[in-house]
C-alpha cells in the first residue's frame, strides 16, 4: 500500500491566542523558537496564518518534526496534514489509510469545500469516507461527540486532510516574558520549576554552586544532564557554575552549625542575584518547597530572602512531592535527578537545623563571616556553559 | 578488462572499516585510555561518551537507551541473551523454540541449553524459501515455552523473516520472551524493534571494527547474568568495557544508515545486474528467494564445479566470495541453511554465497561473472 505522508503540520495557539495588541510579538517569537528547536531541518518552512502556524515539511521527518514541536510552548495542539488529488476516490482511500493506523474510536468527518465547482457536494465527500472507514475498520460514527474529527478542506486542485491531533506543550513561547535566573541544584524540584517558569514564556537561565572537592564531578556532570535535558523545552540554555567551597567553609567555621543551611543560601541569593542583573534576569527562580525540609519553612525562606532585592519566584511551593515527581517524570529528569551524586546542599548537612530562625539572629551570625571578598572572588570565577553542547564529532 | 584491486564480494562475512571510523578510533584510543569506571575527570568523560552513544543509538533503532548493552560482538549477544534469559526462566519452563536455518553462535547456544542443562528445544522447519512456516510455530509454543528465537534476515541465503507475523503469534499465544539476531537486518531492512523482546547487534557487519557488538534487552525481560564480576553494563556484560568500540558504535551505525540511503540503487543494481546473468546460465541455480530477500546477499549453487574450488578460482584472481557461512568455514559439512531448505545433489556443494557492499560497483559483478564463466568452462564437469 502506498505510504501517505504528511506534508505540513498545523499548529495551533495556546493561550496566546486572546492576547490582543501582544499577538503579533508572540507569533513572532513562536516562529523564531520553533526555528531554533527544528534547526536540524532548515528545509522546514513556516507560515503565519490569522490563529495558526502552517510548518511546511518540504521533506523532514514528520514523526521527528511533531516529538520536537510538542515540548515548544505557546502551541495547544499540532495536527499532521496530508495532501492528495481532489477526486473523490482518492480522498476516500487517503482517509482510510490514515484512519486505519488508528486505535478503535468514534468519529466524524467535516469536509469544507473551498471551490463550490467541486463536482461532488461536501455531504456526498463525507459520506463517501465514513462508508470506507465503516466498511474496513472498526471505527464508529458519532456526529456530536466524536473521539476524533477528520478534517477536509478541498478545493479543485488539491485536498488537504488532518485526523490525528497531537497535544502541545501549551503556555506561552519562551522569551515573551522576559528572562529569570534558576537556581539549578541537581535535584528532583529545580528541574521542574524551569519547566513551570519555561511555559509561562520566560527564559530561563541557570546557575548551579558547586563545592569541589567536596562535591564530585559526577555531580557537576549530573546538572549539565540535566540543562540538556531542559533545552527540550528551551532551544538554547545557559548554565553558570559558581565555585562555593570557600564560602561554605567559612560559613561552617564562623557561623553556629544550625544557621549554616540559611546562611549558606543568603550567600547563594546575593551571588545569584548579581549574575542575574548581569544578565539581564529579571526574577530569582528556586525550586522550594513549602514545608519540604528545615530550609523551606516560612521563616526559614523570609530570613532567606529578606535581604534580596529582587522578585523571587518559587513556581513549586504548594505542591505535594509527589505531584513534583511525576511532572519530573514527564518532563524527563527524574531518572537523572535522582542518580546518587551529593550537591552542596546535601554535603554539610547537620543533625539539627533552625527550621524557625529570626532574621535577627541570622544577621548576627552572617556578620562572623567573612563573606564580600569570598563571594567576590566566587563570582570571578563563575565557568559559563551553554547547552545544547555542540554536536560530539565522535558520534 | 582485468584489474589488480581486490574485488571483494563478502561483506556478509565481514566488511571494510569505514575511513572515519578508522580516524575515531585513532583518536580516542590515543586519547581516552581511563577506565570508564574510574570517578576522576578522565574516566568521566569517557563515561559521558559511552552514554552519548547509548543514547544516539536508542534515538536511531527507536529504542530505550537503557535497554541497550554493549557487547563484544553478535556471538556473544546471541550466547548471553539466549543462555542468560533460558537460565532466568527455568523454573517457569524449559521449553524452547529456534529455526534450523540460525547462525552457529544461536544453534550452538540452544545445543548446549539441549545437551547439558536439560532443556527442550524446538527446530522450527523453513520452506523452499528458508522462510519459518508461522502455523509451525504457533504448534510448537506450549505453556512451558519460555524463549524464542528467529533471525530477522539469514545470512547465508538472505531471506527475511516474517518477524512482525511471529512477534504476534509469540505474544498472543504464549509468554515466551522473543529475541531476534539482527545482525544482517541492521541498517539494511526496515524493523521495528519495539516488536521484540531482545535483539543482537554487530559493528563489523556494517562497516564497524571487530569485537564489537551490542545486546538489546526490554527492561521486563528477566536475565541470568553467564559472566559475573563487576557490575558494568548493568551486570549483563561485566569486565572493563572497551570503550573506545562502544562509543563508536553510535557512529558506526550512523554511517551505516547514511551508507544505505546513498547507496541502496546502486547495491540494487548490483544484485540486479547479477540476478538477472545468473538466471540465464544454465550451469547456475539462484537459491536465495527473488521476493522477500535481503538486498546485499545473493546465494547461488554452481552445477558444474564444486563451491569450495570456484571459491580457491576466484581468490586466485583476488575475487572474495563465500563458500558456505564462514564460520563454518573448515567444516566439511554442507550448509545447514540450503539443506532445511531442501536442498540436495549437486546443488548443496556448489553453494556460492555473494554478498554486496557500498565499495562494489558494476564492474565488479562484472568481473565476478567474467571469472566464474572462465571458471565453469575450466573446471566444471559435463
Amino acid at each position: 500500500m502506498v505510504e501517505f505522508k504528511a506534508e505540513r503540520v498545523l499548529t495551533r495557539f495556546g493561550e496566546l491566542s486572546n492576547k490582543g495588541k501582544n499577538r503579533k510579538l508572540f507569533v513572532k517569537q513562536l516562529i523564531a523558537n520553533l526555528k531554533a528547536q527544528l534547526s536540524a531541518y532548515p528545509e522546514v518552512k513556516y507560515k503565519n496564518h490569522f490563529d495558526r502556524i502552517m510548518v511546511e515539511l518540504n521533506g523532514a521527518p514528520e514523526d521527528k518534526v511533531i516529538d520536537l514541536m510538542r515540548h515548544v510552548f505557546g502551541i495547544r495542539s499540532i495536527s499532521p496534514v496530508v495532501l492528495c488529488d481532489a477526486d473523490m476516490d482518492t480522498i476516500t482511500q487517503v482517509c482510510l489509510h490514515l484512519m486505519q493506523k488508528e486505535e478503535a474510536c468514534t468519529f466524524k468527518v467535516m469536509t469544507n469545500r473551498k471551490d463550490k465547482h467541486l463536482p461532488y457536494s461536501s455531504d456526498a465527500l463525507n459520506r463517501s469516507v465514513a462508508t470506507a472507514i465503516l466498511l474496513n475498520t472498526e471505527h464508529k460514527v458519532d456526529v456530536h461527540k466524536p473521539e476524533l474529527k477528520i478534517k477536509i478542506d478541498v478545493d479543485m486542485e488539491k485536498a488537504a486532510i488532518s485526523t490525528r491531533v497531537v497535544e502541545g506543550a501549551g503556555g506561552f513561547p519562551i522569551g515573551v516574558g522576559g528572562k529569570a535566573l534558576l537556581l539549578l541544584s541537581g535535584g528532583i524540584d529545580s528541574p521542574v520549576a524551569a519547566y513551570h517558569i519555561m511555559r509561562r514564556g520566560v527564559e530561563v537561565e541557570c546557575i548551579h554552586f558547586a563545592a569541589p572537592p567536596y562535591t564530585t564531578i559526577q555531580a557537576l556532570d549530573k546538572v549539565k544532564q540535566l540543562a540538556e535535558i531542559l533545552t527540550a523545552y528551551q532551544a538554547k540554555l545557559k548554565l553558570h557554575i559558581v565555585p562555593f567551597t570557600d564560602i561554605q567553609m567559612e560559613i561552617y567555621k564562623q557561623a553556629g552549625p544550625d544557621y549554616g543551611v540559611i546562611l549558606m543560601r543568603r550567600s547563594m541569593m546575593r551571588i545569584a542575584e548579581v549574575i542575574a542583573e548581569n544578565n539581564k534576569c529579571l526574577a530569582l527562580v528556586t525550586g522550594e518547597n513549602l514545608g519540604q525540609v528545615a530550609s523551606q519553612t516560612l521563616q526559614s525562606m523570609h530570613a532567606i530572602e529578606a535581604d534580596v532585592d529582587m522578585l523571587m519566584l518559587r513556581p513549586l511551593l504548594s505542591l505535594e512531592k509527589n505531584e513534583i515527581i511525576d511532572q519530573a517524570k514527564k518532563i524527563g529528569t527524574y531518572e537523572t535527578s535522582i542518580l546518587p551524586y551529593e550537591d552542596c546542599c546535601t554535603i554539610f548537612k547537620v543533625s539539627n537545623p533552625v527550621t524557625k530562625p529570626k532574621l535577627k539572629i541570622v544577621r548576627l551570625e552572617e556578620a562572623k563571616c567573612d563573606l564580600q571578598d569570598k563571594e567576590e572572588i566566587a563570582l570571578a570565577n563563575i565557568e559559563t556553559f551553554v547547552f545544547p553542547s555542540i554536536e560530539e564529532n565522535y558520534l | 578488462m582485468h584489474t589488480n584491486n581486490p574485488i571483494y564480494f563478502d561483506h556478509a562475512s565481514s566488511t571494510p572499516v569505514h575511513p572515519d571510523i578508522i580516524k575515531g578510533l585513532t583518536e580516542l584510543t590515543t586519547a581516552h585510555y581511563a577506565n570508564s569506571e574510574s570517578l576522576h575527570q578522565a574516566g568521566l568523560d569517557i563515561q559521558t561518551m559511552m552514554r552519548k552513544s547509548r543514547e544516539a543509538i536508542a534515538v536511531m533503532l527507536k529504542v530505550k537507551s537503557d535497554d541497550l548493552y554493549f557487547t563484544s560482538g553478535a556471538t556473544e549477544s546471541n550466547n548471553l541473551l539466549i543462555k542468560g534469559i533460558a537460565f532466568a526462566y527455568q523454573n517457569k519452563g524449559k521449553h524452547l523454540i529456534t529455526t534450523r536455518v540460525e547462525h552457529s553462535s544461536v544453534l550452538d547456544s540452544f545445543q548446549d541449553l539441549e545437551s547439558f542443562f536439560g532443556f527442550e528445544v524446538t527446530y522450527l522447519n523453513v520452506d523452499q524459501e528458508g522462510r519459518v512456516r508461522l502455523e509451525e510455530l504457533e504448534t510448537a509454543l506450549r505453556p512451558d515455552t519460555t524463549l524464542v528465537s528467529i533471525m530477522a534476515v539469514n545470512n547465508e541465503v538472505g531471506t527475511i523473516m516474517p518477524i512482525e507475523a511471529c512477534a504476534q503469534i509469540i505474544r498472543s499465544k504464549s509468554q515466551a520472551v522473543f529475541h531476534v539476531d539482527c545482525v544482517q537486518a541492521l541498517t539494511k531492512i526496515e524493523f521495528n524493534y519495539d516488536l521484540v523482546d531482545c535483539a543482537s547487534f554487530s559493528a563489523h557487519k556494517i562497516n564497524g571494527v571487530k569485537g564489537s557488538g551490542l545486546l538489546y534487552k526490554k527492561d521486563r525481560v528477566l536475565y541470568h547474568p553467564l559472566i559475573t564480576g563487576g557490575q558494568q553494563e548493568k551486570g549483563i556484560r561485566p569486565g572493563t568495557p572497551n570503550a573506545v568500540h562502544h562509543i563508536l558504535m553510535a557512529k558506526t551505525i550512523r554511517l551505516a544508515f547514511e551508507q544505505a540511503t546513498a547507496k541502496h540503487a546502486q547495491v540494487l543494481e548490483i544484485k540486479h545486474y547479477l540476478l538477472d546473468a545468473f538466471k540465464s546460465m544454465e550451469s547456475i541455480v539462484v537459491n536465495s528467494p527473488l521476493h522477500g530477500c535481503s538486498d546485499y546477499i545473493l546465494n547461488i549453487s554452481c552445477l558444474k564445479v564444486p563451491s569450495q574450488i570456484m571459491l580457491n578460482w576466484l581468490s586466485s584472481h583476488q575475487i572474495y566470495v563465500s563458500a558456505m557461512a564462514t564460520c563454518l568455514n573448515r567444516d566439511v559439512r554442507p550448509s545447514h541453511v540450503l539443506e532445511a531448505m531442501g536442498i540436495d545433489g549437486g546443488r548443496l556443494n556448489g553453494v556460492i554465497r555473494i554478498s554486496i557492499g557500498y565499495v562494489n560497483n558494476l564492474e565488479d559483478a562484472k568481473r565476478l561473472l567474467e571469472v566464474m564463466e572462465e571458471g565453469i568452462k575450466k573446471y566444471g564437469r559435463i
